[in-house]
């Protein structure tokens, strides 16, 4: 296969009817895409101002110049009719839609009245959520600055088991911020993945994985999309597959297919627990004065485990020298896991796939581990100082997403996976899973989230989202009841790390834990697909007090287009489209970075705005200056920002740390670290729109021990220290919680949580089933229902565009072929689709490619009807439906006490533990439920009949 | 015009080569056609009752998904259809103004939108749907394989590609020479078994679709010898001698 | 495939026309039908309003009409282009053969009559090739469909024929031709459908997408979700149980009531006979639109395969 396809140059043939040469256009900026959230690189041309064409920008780290259905379906989304072009005010009741038309002066007197007199008073009073954006350093330290704990994007509902579970164990996670060794790997495991945040860059992996010829092995219930090119599909039941990746486990111990060496070196594996049940350190790792932890030298006893001369015992009992008894992690985790409830004929029913089976890639994954391993010519140095002439590799990748963290028992499946990964010694090695830099990150990084003491206009020092060690980083009162709105970093959700957006508008109509003044959100579509019950939180939006206001008083939202939560706002801050702004894509959040390298890009303006629109950014900084944050003001009080490019050069975080690492320094000759350069954005757009530090080979793998390594990202600051990121098998941190729920240490959970917390915070992966269905009727609801990404959708936003409506205009829900002919159900057939909350009407399409107890339908389709500047008999709300609608945010109720239908360890919400049955319906072919439909915006342009859209010049 | 043409000895068949065995359906090709072409040769590519119901628009390409066979055998596959540029295509010789063409040097299959007057009858004549009527211009059109791409001095030289198959984020589609047994194309097609479609009737299709890989069968696993026959298992990594 | 009424329209209308028309030229020497020029002239000026209207209608059809002058350029290799020409050449002999019947010249009459008729008899036999040639659509794509049309377009010319000679009083001939052309045309018909009811695919789902070495086909998504062109265009579908009581109705309308009123007008003659020869030219016109419509009704195009597989 031609790697890069060699261009054909024939001479045109004669043809007068064909104009072969016409420039692409007059003008062609490059920028990042954003019609999701890959962050690839684009070329925009443009004829007479108008766009001609949008392609990938073939010098560009992520995509390499290719580009997705989305991507190439901007043009339609910077000229939809759904796009609001003013400030709104609301007129009429919440959700009636009625608002007027107001000046940007007038929106931010308003907005600024609301927070200023909640800023004096109690700042976290505001809740200040964020869904989609890439601008979470800017938003997180306006937050901190405002001085409100309950700031978090949407990380919560999204992936936050994938990133805890990984940045507690390997330091870096799968998500975005690991990719597989997509030109070594001979073997790749694919966990619940449709189209992940990296989606072209896991596209092109496969592409070339399928070009050498690599197996590539895809677990998931739906065979479609990545599934549908694997060349083995594993079927696997929803909820299942840590149990899987725990036989998986068993397998290789059993067969003693594990690196010992690796685990030894680069793992936690030798380090001694303490033996001690009943005690206060029972489980905690044995160290010594210095509080370095120890492990078991064959011939010296209790040394350090950073020794550079170990030689540990990685199995038996042992003495400390204080007398105490321990244990080194890899014989607890062997005990563990060699038991026979992992033995794959303990797991097969449960997870639906054959023991034999099971047995067979356990085997496959051995083999190519340990029989096929990469030696590359690559010297490297470790931590200790010594020089490696070669670099060894374990060429068994693995990639996992929502199919594995969407589930209540997400964060361990996660963990096990990454246990698995270090048991085959396969992190960061030539073909394995890789870490993109700036990972890998101290396990875990610190420090522990700000949000205690939230005081009247008095900023919060530190990182509102952040990593707790132990019970004491936890946001909790004394009486152990939540700090934050979302409950997140309390006992309900230690980890929390990313917060818990789906739980905060329930919280707040509940006044659980208190009641909030304002609700401020940007760019999330909480009224339809990103809560967990569109209809509980439109209740809750519009549900007022006995004094007759709002129970939310004040909810302000900026969105760029006339989305199903738009009507349920006060106040409206009409954000541009993508290819009207500057962003930043940072390394302080979700940078572009990969494996060989940190990296960073940004948006500029290509197209000015012909509305009275305005960035976000620019106006939450302006906000910053009129509320008189000290970040966002001068000394004399004047803002200290002209603008968001202003931010963008000028703010620094940290001396010399600022959004942009690339082209820092007063020339521009600086990395990562130095005084702000006036010319940062101009280098970028000469650059492409990105930056990106290219890693020397010696430091390319290893990075958790690469001393090299490790310097040069600390000289960068992208990483506190130099110390070797020793990965964690045992996590300390979970035992810690778990030693406070057995009653030990000043912070202890509530009784209510206290079996939850010492059940779940095991410091070992563990499997249970997902919480929703412990209790439920699985007899009744038979049958697991999920959703899958559309390739050609981001989320809700597609809709309004006007070509990507026409592949995804409604949607169905699938289900196997032989279960649905038990049921007497046909193709298109409308069932009705129950839940233990809730029921709705859909249609039925049958496949052969689904697990036999799953039922499936693509996210998002379904819309409100009168949203997105759509007519109201549209097929998205006719026959589009969302799942959501029998999704509950709540677990069922567990004597008084509501806890979120979410992932006790993190708070991830468990969209995907949902459980159905499906039934035949009668009646009309609408979708239930079925919401009154929303009025049109003022201002909104009409319905065209036709759309011709061209920049040719028309003959 | 109409009558095709007698290809010269040695004339170039371009199309496109489609790997069925990578292309996971995410429609990159069929928006950036889309995009292209909106303002390409052929433009516009009108949209009817683009945000109400009943939406559709001219497509030049249509990425479809099948499932092909049962049980473990079975398999689901994504589908981009476009013109094939056929050899011997009725598209061509039905057409009663010569509006569309087929080109003699080249192969590519064309439509001249100001003699097309619209009569639809090379979309009847054509097989694989890849007619697509423009019913505010009343003209017929159709995959022009980029033609003002691939032969566009203003581009640069390496993206003197169709759309679609820059676009394509696996790399699943590729354009050259099908004339050409030496070219990269061609011997992809040779490697991999490249089918037409429809060939019984007769249109020989120059675009070929690489058909999905068959998986080799999983070799049976011996059961794994096991380390666990002493009373603890777990002790038997006891005298293993690690060192850093 | 889509039965657009206005093709629908034209080729029952121009068919029966042409079919008129032919037997006119042809029968009018033989001396089988009146001598009387105004006969002929209120016969060809049917036919050629009837021929107008169906090129008219076919006109609209087009996306543009005004542009329709070019297709008859294709004649090399384009039945469509070669009906246009036979089309237009038709008028020629067409219209001479009606000065000269004003004009008083029987000679020149009857060979423009001829040469008339020869024309109506290709332009039918294009109009059939037309749909005859489309190998995507293997009801059309069939032995019998332009002998069909021919056969069609004479019954239901003679049909016209018979009715106008009915005015003029002669009414044995031609309504003998219609019993003969209509027992023909049902067993035409008939056996058309016995065929096409029993027609092998000309191709699968499996062959359409290459996919067969796997196993059964099936589409999972369509493209996109709401329809198009294409779709509307060939994926019309008629059920079974409405064709086989419309092909029933064509059946009788197009050939046994015009075939039952023929016998009756031969028995009683005079002003019955013209009304009966009157119902039945235009129950054989309404039948063959039901038959024209179920001929695009019933054709089922390959790319429906990609929608709906095999
Ligand atoms: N059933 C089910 N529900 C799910 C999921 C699932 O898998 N299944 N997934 C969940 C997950 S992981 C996520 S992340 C959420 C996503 O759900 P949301 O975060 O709600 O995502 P979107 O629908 O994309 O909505 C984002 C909003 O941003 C607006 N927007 C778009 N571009 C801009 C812009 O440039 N500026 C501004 N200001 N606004 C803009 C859009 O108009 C839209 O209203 O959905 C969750 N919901
Ligand atoms: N085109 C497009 N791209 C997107 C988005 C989008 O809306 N559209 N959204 C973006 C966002 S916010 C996110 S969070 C990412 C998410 O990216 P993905 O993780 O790829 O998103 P999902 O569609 O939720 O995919 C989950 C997959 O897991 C499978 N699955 C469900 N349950 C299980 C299970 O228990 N086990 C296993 N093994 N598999 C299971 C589902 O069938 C599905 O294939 O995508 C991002 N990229
Ligand atoms: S994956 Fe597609 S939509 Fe997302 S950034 Fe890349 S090109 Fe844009
Ligand atoms: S695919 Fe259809 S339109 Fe294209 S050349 Fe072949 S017959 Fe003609
Ligand atoms: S629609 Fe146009 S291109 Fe097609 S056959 Fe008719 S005239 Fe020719
Ligand atoms: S070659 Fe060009 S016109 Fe043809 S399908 Fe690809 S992008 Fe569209
Ligand atoms: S762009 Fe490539 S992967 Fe995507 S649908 Fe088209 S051929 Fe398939
Ligand atoms: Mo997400």
């Amino acid at each position: 296969m031609p790697e890069a396809p060699t261009p054909t140059r024939p001479l045109p043939p004669p043809d007068p009817r064909v104009d072969y040469s016409v420039p692409v256009g007059d003008t062609v900026k490059t920028t990042t895409c954003y019609m999701c959230a890959c962050r690839c690189g684009i070329r925009v041309h443009l004829k007479d101002g108008r766009i001609r064409y949008i392609e990938g920008n073939p010098d560009h780290p992520v995509n390499r110049g290719v580009i997705c259905g989305k991507g190439s379906a901007g043009i339609m989304t910077q000229y939809a009719p759904a796009r609001l072009s003013s400030p709104l005010l609301r007129v009429g009741e919440r959700g009636a839609g009625e608002f007027k038309e107001i000046s940007w002066p007038e929106a931010m007197e308003i907005a600024t009245g609301w927070l200023k007199h909640v800023r004096e008073t109690d700042p976290k009073r505001l809740a200040f959520f964020t869904g989609r954006d890439q601008s979470q350093s800017l938003t997180g330290f306006w937050a901190a600055q405002f001085g409100t704990p309950n700031f978090a994007a949407h990380g919560g509902f999204c992936s936050v088991n994938m990133a805890a579970g990984g940045l507690y164990s390997i330091g870096g996670s799968f998500w975005e911020f690991g990719e597989p060794d997509w030109d070594r790997c001979k073997y790749v495991l694919m966990f619940g993945v449709a189209e992940d945040h990296d989606s072209n860059p896991i596209k092109l992996g496969l592409s070339r994985v399928k070009a050498r010829g690599a197996k590539f092995v895809s677990v998931n219930p739906v065979r479609t999309g990545y599934s549908a090119i694997a060349d083995e599909w594993v079927g696997i039941r929803p909820g299942t597959d840590g149990l899987f990746v725990l036989a998986l486990v068993h397998e290789l111990l059993r067969a003693d297919k594990v690196d010992l060496d690796f685990l030894a070196r680069y793992t936690n594996a030798a380090w001694l627990v303490v033996r001690n049940p009943g005690g206060a350190d029972d489980g905690l790792f044995a160290r010594d004065e210095a509080g370095a932890p120890l492990a078991w030298d064959r011939a010296r006893g209790a040394v350090p485990a950073k020794d550079a001369d170990l030689s540990p015992m990685m199995v038996g009992d042992y003495t400390l020298p204080d007398g105490r008894s321990a244990r080194p992690v890899f014989h607890l985790l062997a005990e563990r896991y060699l038991d026979p409830q992992y033995a794959p004929e303990a797991v097969a029913e449960r997870c639906g796939v054959d023991a034999a089976r099971i047995r067979r890639i356990a085997a496959e994954i051995a083999e190519v581990a340990f029989e096929q391993a990469i030696t590359l010519d690559q010297p490297w140095t470790d931590i200790w100082g010594r020089t490696h002439a070669q670099t060894v590799g374990r060429p068994v990748a693995f990639h996992a997403m929502r199919g594995i963290s969407a589930h209540s028992n997400g964060f361990h499946s996660c963990r096990a996976l990454h246990l698995l990964q270090m048991l085959l010694g396969a992190v960061d090695t030539p073909g394995s899973w890789r870490y993109k830099s700036p990972f890998p990150r101290p396990i875990p990084p610190g420090p522990p989230p700000a949000g205690k003491g939230a005081k009247p206009n008095t900023p919060l020092a530190g990182n509102i989202l952040s990593f707790p060690q132990g019970p004491d980083d936890l946001l909790v009162h004394d009486d152990g009841s939540p700090i934050r709105i979302d409950k997140a970093f309390s006992w309900d959700a230690p980890l929390a790390l990313h917060g818990m957006m789906h739980t905060v508008i329930g919280n707040a109509g509940a006044g659980d834990p208190y009641p909030i003044d304002t609700l401020f959100m940007f760019m999330a579509n909480m009224a339809w697909n990103s809560a967990m019950n569109p209809g509980e939180v439109i209740r809750i939006l519009t549900d007022k007090r006995e004094d007759g206001d709002y129970v939310i008083p004040h909810v302000i939202y900026s969105d760029a287009y006339y989305s199903e939560t738009v009507p349920y706002a006060d106040l409206i801050l009409p954000d541009t489209t993508y290819l009207e702004r500057w962003d930043c894509i940072s390394v302080l959040d979700r940078p572009i970075g990969s494996a060989h390298g940190t990296g960073d890009a940004i948006r500029q303006p290509v197209i000015t705005p012909d509305r009275d629109v305005r960035p976000f950014q620019e106006v939450l900084i302006e906000l910053g200056a009129r509320l008189g944050l000290p970040a966002f003001v001068k000394e004399d009080g004047s803002p200290r920002f002209k603008d968001y490019p202003d931010y963008i050069v000028n703010h620094q975080r940290a001396p010399g740390i600022g959004p942009l690492a690339g082209f820092r320094g007063a020339d521009g000759s600086k990395k990562g670290v130095g005084e702000p350069n006036p010319d940062q954005l101009q280098r970028y757009i000469e650059n492409g729109c990105f930056w990106r530090d290219h890693l020397p080979p010696e430091q390319h793998w290893y990075k958790h021990a690469n001393q090299a390594y490790l310097d040069g990202s600390k000289a960068m600051g992208l990483i506190p220290n130099t110390n070797q990121i020793v990965l964690q098998l045992w996590s300390e941190p979970l035992q810690k919680f778990r030693l406070a729920a057995e009653g030990h240490g000043e912070r202890q959970p509530p009784e209510h949580l206290r079996e939850r917390v010492r059940t779940y915070c095991d410091p070992l992966p563990i499997w249970y089933p997902p919480l929703e269905q412990q209790g439920a009727d699985l007899g009744r609801f038979d049958l697991s229902a999920v959703t899958q990404r559309p390739m050609a959708m981001y989320h809700s936003w597609g809709s309004m565009n006007a070509w990507l409506r026409q592949i995804h205009g409604a949607n169905k829900l699938y289900m196997a072929r032989e279960r649905a002919g038990a049921m007497g159900l046909a193709q298109d057939d409308w069932v009705w689709v129950e839940s233990r909350n809730g029921r709705l009407k859909c249609q039925v399409s049958l496949m052969e490619g689904v697990n036999p107890d799953t039922v499936w339908t693509w996210n998002a389709i379904g819309k409100r009807a009168g949203a997105w500047g759509l007519s109201e008999d549209s097929p998205e709300a006719l026959r589009g439906f969302l799942l959501n609608h029998v999704i509950s945010e709540w677990l069922p109720a567990q004597e008084g006490f509501r806890s979120a239908n979410a992932d006790p360890v993190t708070g991830q919400a468990a969209w995907y533990d949902l459980r159905v049955r499906v039934t035949r319906a009668e009646g009309p072919g609408v979708t239930e439920p079925h919401f009154s439909t929303l009025h049109d915006r003022p201002g909104a342009p009409a319905r065209p009949d036709v759309l011709s859209y061209s920049v040719k010049a028309r003959a | 015009m109409t009558c095709l043409p007698t290809p010269a000895p040695g004339a170039k068949k371009l199309g496109l080569v489609i790997d069925l065995d990578t292309c996971v359906g995410c429609q990159g090709c069929a928006t950036s056609c889309k995009e292209w072409n909106a303002s390409g040769h052929s433009a516009p590519l009108p949209d009817y009752k683009p945000y109400s119901a009943g939406a559709e628009g001219v497509w030049f390409n249509r990425v479809h998904s099948y499932e092909a066979g049962e049980g473990a055998e079975g398999r689901t596959v994504h589908f981009p259809r476009s013109c094939l540029h056929c050899e011997t295509p009725a598209c061509v010789t039905v057409c009663p103004t010569g509006a569309s063409y087929k080109r003699a040097e080249d192969g590519i299959v064309l439509i001249n939108h100001d003699t097309c007057i619209g009569c639809g009858l090379c979309a009847w004549a054509c097989p694989y749907g890849a007619r697509e009527m423009d019913e505010q211009q009343g003209v017929m059109k159709k995959c022009t394989l980029c033609v003002d791409r691939i032969y566009n001095e203003t581009i640069p030289e390496a993206q003197r590609q169709p759309a679609c198959v820059l676009a394509c984020p696996t790399k699943a589609r590729h354009f050259g020479d099908l004339g050409d047994p030496d070219s990269a194309v061609s011997r992809l097609v040779a490697e991999r078994g490249g089918q037409p479609l429809m060939p019984e009737l007769g249109y020989k299709p120059v675009n070929s679709y690489l058909p999905p890989r068959r998986r080799p069968d999983p070799a049976p696993v011996e059961d794994a010898p096991t380390q666990m026959d002493i009373r603890n298992p777990v002790l038997r990594w006891m005298d293993r001698v690690l060192s850093r | 495939m889509n039965p657009a009424p206005s093709i629908v329209f034209f080729t029952t209308a121009s068919g029966a026309g042409y079919g008129l028309l032919f037997w006119l030229g042809l029968l009018r020497p033989v001396g089988l039908l009146p001598a009387v020029p105004a006969f002929a002239l209120l016969c060809l000026a049917v036919a050629l309003v009837l021929i107008t209207a169906g090129l008219a209608s076919s006109l609209l059809h087009l996306g543009n009409p005004q542009r329709a002058w070019r297709a008859l350029s294709q004649w090399r290799s384009s039945w469509l282009s070669r009906e246009g020409v036979a089309a237009s050449i038709t008028y020629v002999p067409a219209l001479v053969f009606g000065w000269a019947l004003w004009a008083g010249q029987p000679g020149l009459a009857t060979l423009a009559g001829l040469l008339a008729a020869a024309g109506a008899a290709v332009t039918v036999w294009c109009t059939g090739m037309i749909y005859a040639s489309l190998k995507p659509i293997p009801q059309w794509h069939h032995p019998l469909v332009a002998p069909g049309y021919v056969l069609l377009s004479a019954y239901s010319g003679m049909a016209l024929l018979a009715a106008v000679s009915a005015l003029g009083g002669v009414v044995g001939g031609p309504a003998s031709f219609i019993v003969t052309l209509g027992i023909a045309g049902v067993i035409l018909k008939l056996a058309y459908w016995n065929m096409i009811d029993g027609l092998r695919p000309v191709a699968t789902a499996e062959s359409a997408t290459s996919l067969g070495f796997i196993g059964k086909v099936r589409p999972l998504d369509p493209p996109h979700t709401e329809t198009n062109y294409l779709l509307r265009e060939m994926g019309f579908r008629v059920a079974r149980k409405h064709a086989s009581a419309l092909r029933k109705l064509a059946l009788a309308l197009a050939f046994g009531l015009p075939i039952l009123l023929a016998l009756l007008a031969t028995q009683l003659g005079g002003g019955v006979a013209l009304a009966a020869l009157l119902l039945a030219a235009l129950s054989a016109l309404g039948g063959l639109l039901v038959e024209r419509w179920l001929m695009f009704a019933e054709a089922t195009h390959t790319v429906t395969l990609y929608y709906r597989g095999g």
